[in-house]
């Protein structure tokens, strides 16, 4: 079943001396329930893709596109208001560090509270019992205590957990990540991770992952989108990274230090090159 | 050409490193890896001089590592940050941030020692007077790691020189230290949880856990998979689970 169905998005903003830049040109892909990775470097519009859905970007930024469905609502002429009701409830996002994206002065437990005081009408005591479950799902394991904390009183690893706590407590159909794991050690990735794919199997929920790294998505992910300069070059199915033909999917692979490194020099990506292929496939 | 003996750091109350030792000879790359809060940074810290409360031993060519340090001493040992952005400073052109040690230094061509250390880092000379903003990572990253080698000292510290950067620019920078430790004949010593990262550009390790070190190896170790430790050979085995 198709959750989300998006055809030709584009997304630009205005250039100081006049004109457009597109910074998404033309994206087009289908979400089920399934993990969608995104794959790209600094720039290739990854994280405007993300937020073009939520409909997070404001003016002088634009997006346009043929078709952007959510589960049959068509997100280009949704108001703002019927957005704000989406947003939250149905589809919501986790950011990449939990330092700045929750609130300092505002206890944890209020935090995530927060989205069911303002989706639903349940009672004070009702919520705190949603929170708790919502902590627990997430495997924080005293969940009154942490509800009682501060941002600044948890852990980096514990505080992205919260964040997603934040975001599934309304059990969302669509979850997109953005780099939910950069900023965290490498054992407490794992962790995060493997607690968001338990949440996509049990909820039946739809997970679009947005990264950098090539290797993690792989290995997460039932498909891959890579991203170059606002577009896809390339669709990979699962299982089948080695098999990217595009030069540069095929470029970040080699690039990447590899654990029996035997080369004395790492190839670097001939961004002219990859430049003029791209301008060669546009009509 | 760096030695450390018995080195124990506290911060207030607790402890964050437990009698550390190790030693790294002279054009050697020595990595220092682990989680964090496992101690790895702190020990650059002490090695330049960060750290106020510490025991042990640590010298750097030969010379004691004091409280208080020399203009020769400092010259020694640079470091580079992991984050480019934060290294910086946000008003301070590319000119100024490589002038400022020679000045302090006083040493003289500064003019001159500028373009060849542009030259060196492979940043084209229309740069030099950017700032920072005006730069991407990758190229402000060139800057911190020029501005260390102003002084042409003997040993860089690196923290995690590459984890802020896109994987196709960390193969540049990575790419860049390899030839410049050649070239320069520089002793690393590196801080990273990225172990594919130490086989590409270092000779041995340190692992370090909760401030201790469990195991000290040569990268062939490494690339063998062949860690001892039972720490070691888990980070081995997260590692490899990520890849």
């Amino acid at each position: 079943m198709t959750l989300l169905s998006v055809q030709d998005l584009r997304v630009s903003f205005p250039r100081p001396s006049g004109g457009r830049v597109e910074v998404v040109r033309g994206l087009s892909f289908d979400l089920g329930r399934e993990r969608l990775g995104i794959v790209g470097e600094s720039g290739s519009g990854k994280s405007m893709t993300g937020r073009a859905l939520m409909g997070l970007i404001a003016p002088p930024g634009r997006v346009t596109a043929q078709r952007m469905q959510f589960d049959g609502i068509d997100l280009t002429t949704l108001s703002e208001k019927d957005y704000r009701a989406l947003r939250g409830a149905r589809m919501s996002m986790v950011l990449q560090d939990p330092k700045f994206s929750l609130n300092p002065v505002i206890r944890i437990g209020d935090q995530i509270a927060e989205a069911l005081e303002f989706h639903t009408s349940l009672s004070a005591a009702a919520r705190r019992a949603k929170v708790r479950d919502a902590l627990e799902a997430v495997r924080i394991d005293d969940p009154d205590r942490v509800a009682r904390l501060f941002p600044h009183e948890v852990s980096g690893g514990m505080g992205q957990r919260v964040m997603i706590a934040m975001m599934v407590v309304l059990e969302p159909d669509l979850m997109i990540a953005d780099e939910p794991t950069s900023a965290l050690d490498v054992s407490v990735r794992e962790q995060v991770l493997s607690i968001m794919d338990d949440l996509v199997r049990r909820r039946g929920m739809g997970l679009m992952l947005i990264s950098h790294d090539l290797n993690m998505v792989a290995r997460w992910c039932d498909r891959i989108l890579v991203m170059f300069n606002g577009e896809v070059v390339e669709e990979i199915g699962p299982g089948a990274l080695h098999a990217a033909t595009h030069p540069y999917t095929r470029g970040l692979i080699a690039s990447l230090p590899r654990l029996d490194e035997d080369r004395s020099e790492l190839p670097v990506l001939d961004r002219a090159a990859l430049a003029r292929v791209g301008q060669e496939a546009r009509p | 050409m760096i030695r450390v003996d018995d080195l124990t750091v506290r911060y207030g109350p607790s402890t964050v490193l437990h009698n550390v030792g190790f030693a790294v000879a002279q054009g050697e790359s020595f990595a220092l890896v682990g989680e964090s809060g496992s101690g790895k940074s702190t020990i650059l810290k002490a090695l330049s001089g960060q750290v106020d409360d510490w025991s042990g031993q640590m010298t750097v060519g030969g010379q004691p590592v004091t409280r208080s340090r020399s203009r020769a001493q400092a010259a020694q040992v640079q470091m580079v940050f992991q984050d480019p952005y934060g290294s910086l400073h946000p008003r301070r052109t590319v000119d100024d941030a490589l002038s400022e040690p020679l000045a302090i230094h006083g040493l003289p061509d500064r003019d001159a020692r500028v373009l060849a250390m542009l030259d060196a880092v492979g940043l084209a000379r229309r740069f030099r007077f950017r700032l920072p903003h005006q730069l991407s990572g990758g190229q402000r990253q060139r800057v911190a790691i020029a501005r260390a080698l102003m002084l042409s000292p003997k040993v860089l510290l690196l923290d995690e020189p590459t984890s802020a950067l896109d994987v196709s620019v960390q193969a540049e920078i990575l790419n860049l230290l390899k030839r410049l430790r050649a070239e320069q004949g520089l002793t690393f010593l590196l801080v990273t949880h990225d172990l594919p990262v130490v086989s590409f550009l270092c000779d041995r390790l340190a692992v370090l856990r909760a401030g201790r070190v469990v195991e000290t190896a040569d990268v062939a170790a490494l690339r063998g998979r062949a860690l001892t430790s039972d720490y070691g050979r888990e980070l081995l085995a997260r590692s490899e689970g990520m890849a």
